[in-house]
């Protein structure tokens, strides 16, 4: 198979359509504009749905019928967007309904920057809306990475009755790079006998609802909805370990970032500094049992968590090692960039002051 | 030989709903009820009801539902109708769901042009959450946010629905009904009936306002409460046709 120089939200897009993606649902904002720009083309070349929204409420809640009806729909934003999908958010995941949502970071708060940043990840794994809800939020570092997820998030979205997020940055939707279309395997078509379409071939109604007043029924709706966490956390777990083999230092880092440490860690290997890098693919479910275990191997003096913000992710490193080894946090964050100089800096201040 | 002269119509599910009594609601979603049979379109139809009193329609009108988010139905309804062309869609919503939070979603709905159907209940107060004061409450009307009556100067004047959607070129048909007598009643229905024949047609956005009653936050009798429609109600929210580009080309 021949490479095609792709840029990262278009991509992405085209990724979602052969996913079999029948509806998208979007609203303008930097710095993902380049993926409804190339939905508003495609999706009609291919027949199928593409509404530009009023806002991103509207958009997330024409995501969130279109699911209730059984297809397969999609919606895409940046940060302050993501917020203002919160609510139907919130709605797919008490009503268990499929669906995928990217989430193309920007720094913030509020109306930030249009520059990269990964300060997202509290919303996105702890709170993706109210109540007791989780989604699965998948994390490239790259294109080709971001459209193999793709396919995935709809497989998964579909398998798990859940909204899937696609957690990356302005960077990955802004750059290009040579990527491969894989040939994947069918899917068999998921039954979605749940789904309101009519009742004339059913015989009984469909009522797609998150409602269940009577707070027992609610609490055990709450039950079943943990027990499907616990098995996603169980099934679909993903993560990247590069050289913590005997390593001294492991560095934890998703999408950009974890390129940037891996560079770093390249860096410090000529000077005889062993840096390993493990990269959650998955940040909800995170990859504990994966971390603790190329942690705590011999040798290992202590993790250095990196991201673009004030430190979030290391939040679940330190909830993760407990203690076991000593966790590090560098950041830049309000949309700057870490620098691969810095991180090896930090790296070796950290081994060489006996911080570790 | 006993002869059956009336029965519940096979648009409704066999169950009791939970609207109070002389709440105009359940009137309401007989009409809806007889159209879809009478239009056969129970197999079919999805219907979308909102956060309000009707947050139930689906247990009670027999055919595909989903519960929205406050005020987002016709955005959901969009999703829907828009993945399923041929199917009939339509929201049913109160005047909380419509003319306040959901204000932007129903414009945008009507400003596109989707073929789907809004059936929206005013019954100038918020019912569910207990007699607030809504878009639509009348001008002195009280309530428990507008304790002194709606005060213009404060709060400014009550939205007719109907006649701002009808300004946007995707309305195609818009009437204003209410259910509290039988002619008014029968008027209601080829509203909605007409609505539903429209949208399979495919020519736009149409929508019935009916005004409506709520005993219960209004502090009236059922009968009092079918009077105040009519004698006040009406003479702020005129009934009849709005918009009706079919009747107009
Ligand atoms: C986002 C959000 N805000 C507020 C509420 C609370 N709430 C429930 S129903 C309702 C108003 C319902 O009034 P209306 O739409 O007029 O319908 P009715 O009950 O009168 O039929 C409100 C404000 C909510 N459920 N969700
Ligand atoms: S509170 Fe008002 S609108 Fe709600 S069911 Fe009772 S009468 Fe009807």
């Amino acid at each position: 198979m021949s490479k095609e120089l792709w840029k990262g939200n278009e991509a992405i897009g085209e990724a979602a359509v052969r996913a079999g993606c029948d509806a998208y649902f979007g609203y303008p904002i930097t710095p993902q504009n380049e993926i409804p720009e190339y939905m508003s083309r495609r999706m009609q070349e291919e027949h199928r749905v593409f509404v530009q929204a009023e806002s991103e409420i509207a958009a997330i809640n024409m995501v969130y019928g279109a699911a209730a009806a059984g297809m397969r729909a999609m919606t895409s934003s940046s940060s302050p967007g993501i917020s203002l999908k919160q609510e139907g958010i919130s709605y797919l995941i008490g009503a268990e309904l499929p669906a995928v949502i990217v989430n193309m970071m920007r720094g913030g708060p509020g109306l930030g920057t249009i520059q990269p940043s990964q300060s997202d990840y509290f919303q996105a794994t702890r709170s993706p809306g109210h109540g007791d809800g989780r989604m699965i939020v998948l994390a490239p570092s790259g294109i080709q990475e971001a459209v193999d997820l793709m396919q995935d998030a709809f497989d998964l979205a579909d398998r798990w009755r859940t909204p899937v997020m696609m957690l990356a940055d302005g960077m990955i939707g802004q750059m290009m790079e040579p990527i491969e279309w894989k040939q994947r395997p069918a899917q068999p078509p998921v039954d979605k006998p749940w789904a309101a379409t009519g009742q004339a071939d059913r015989g009984h109604t469909n009522f797609v609802t998150s409602l269940r007043l009577d707070s027992v029924d609610n609490e055990a709706f709450n039950q079943a909805l943990q027990e499907k966490y616990s098995q996603i956390r169980e099934q679909e777990t993903r993560w990247e370990e590069i050289d913590c083999e005997g390593a001294e230092l492991i560095l934890v880092a998703f999408g950009t970032t974890a390129r940037i440490a891996l560079s770093a860690a390249r860096k410090l290997r000529q000077e005889g500094i062993k840096a390993g890098l493990f990269r959650p693919i998955t940040l909800w479910p995170f990859p504990s049992e994966a971390l603790l275990k190329a942690a705590t191997q011999p040798g290992v003096r202590a993790a250095l968590a990196v991201e673009m913000s004030a430190g979030q992710m290391v939040e679940d490193v330190r909830l993760t090692l407990c203690g076991a080894k000593p966790v590090h946090f560098f950041g830049r964050t309000g949309g700057m960039i870490p620098e691969p100089a810095q991180v090896a800096q930090e790296i070796r201040r950290i081994l060489k002051e006996g911080q570790a | 030989m006993s002869q059956i002269v009336y029965q519940r119509s096979a648009g409704l599910q066999d169950v009791e709903t939970h609207y109070c009594p002389g709440c105009h609601h359940g009137i309401i979603h007989k009409l809806i009820a007889e159209t879809l049979v009478e239009l056969d379109l129970c197999g079919t139809a999805v219907g979308v009801c909102p956060v309000g009193c009707a947050v139930y329609a689906g247990n009670y009108l027999n055919c595909d539902f989903i519960e929205a988010a406050h005020g987002r139905a016709p955005a959901v309804a969009t999703g829907v109708k828009r993945t399923h062309p041929y199917l009939p869609v339509f929201t049913y919503q109160g005047d909380g769901d419509l003319a306040a939070i959901g204000a932007a979603e129903i414009m945008h709905a009507a400003m596109r042009g989707e073929r789907f159907t809004t059936i929206f209940v005013n019954n100038a107060i918020y019912g569910m959450t207990g007699g607030q004061m809504a878009p639509t409450t009348l001008e002195g009307q009280k309530s428990t946010t507008s304790q002194l009556g709606r005060d213009r100067q404060h709060h400014g004047l009550p939205v007719r629905m109907a006649e701002l959607l009808s300004t946007l070129d995707g309305m195609a048909y818009a009437e204003r009904v209410c259910v509290a007598d039988m002619p008014s009643l029968h008027k209601a229905k080829r509203a909605i009936k007409k609505a539903f024949t429209l949208q399979m047609q495919g020519i736009g956005f149409t929508f019935v306002e009916v005004l409506s009653t709520c005993p219960t936050n209004w502090g009236m009798t059922p009968v009092a409460a079918g009077q105040w429609v009519k004698d006040t109600m009406t003479k702020y929210y005129p009934l009849g046709v709005i918009k009706d580009v079919e009747g107009t080309v």
